[in-house]
């Protein structure tokens, strides 16, 4: 089930603090984030964001189809390196 | 012979079962096509007259997107799902399920008939 209309999109308000004190002075910086469960909105677009996966931050940068979208599919959580073997591949960290 | 938007003709059938075999018009679409045309959804294809399968044709032209157009959107929404590199964009690109079912079992109608993958070991 949706999130009801009343509540609006879920913003992080740390987030959003940051964005509007950058576009407030027109900057654009990398801004991190652990707000996975964050929607995207207009306010962001052209930002980038570096959304953390679990590991690390992926920086991801705002286009404007990525708007109602939230911050977490951008920046997966699990890698899968296949299936059985022990090779190089499978047991190396990114 | 009744051809609504573009290739389909099922005859023999009820109005509101044929106007199915149109890709974008389900059951409920079908029934509620034919209350506004005001044609009984018990009358055969074969039995419809002219005007009313023109009354039909312009009313799904109109009112619905269907067939070719309503495919080329569905793909255009999973091509952007895909190009804004979403986590649903990916699992389109992998054919896996995309809506968070298990893997571990089933998911067949997207992952396709079985492939069975052995060890592989690692080279010595």
């Amino acid at each position: 089930m949706g999130r009801s209309t009343k509540k609006g999109p879920y913003v992080d308000d740390a987030l959003m603090r940051k964005i509007t004190a950058l576009n407030a002075k027109n900057d654009k910086r990398v801004i991190k984030t652990w707000a996975r469960a964050s929607t995207i909105v207009p306010e962001m677009v052209g930002h980038t964001v570096a959304v953390h996966d679990g590991r690390r931050h992926v920086p991801i940068y705002i286009s404007e189809e990525m708007i109602g979208h939230k911050l977490g599919e951008f920046a997966p959580t699990r890698l899968f390196r296949g299936h059985g073997a022990h090779t190089e591949r499978s047991t190396s960290l990114k | 012979m009744a051809r609504i938007a573009g290739v389909d003709l099922p005859r023999e059938k009820r109005v509101v079962v044929a106007l199915t075999y149109i890709f974008g018009i389900g059951s409920s679409t079908a029934a509620r096509i034919l209350v506004t045309t005001g044609i009984s959804p018990d009358t055969r294809v074969r039995d419809l007259t002219e005007e009313e399968t023109a009354k039909l044709r312009e009313t799904i032209e109109r009112n619905y997107k269907v067939e070719g157009d309503l495919q080329r959107e569905v793909q255009m929404n999973i091509k952007r799902l895909i190009d804004i590199g979403s986590y649903r964009g990916l699992r389109h690109r992998r054919g896996l399920p995309v809506r968070g079912q298990r893997t571990r079992t089933n998911a067949r109608t997207r992952k396709g008939p079985k492939k069975t993958v052995g060890v592989r070991r690692k080279k010595t």
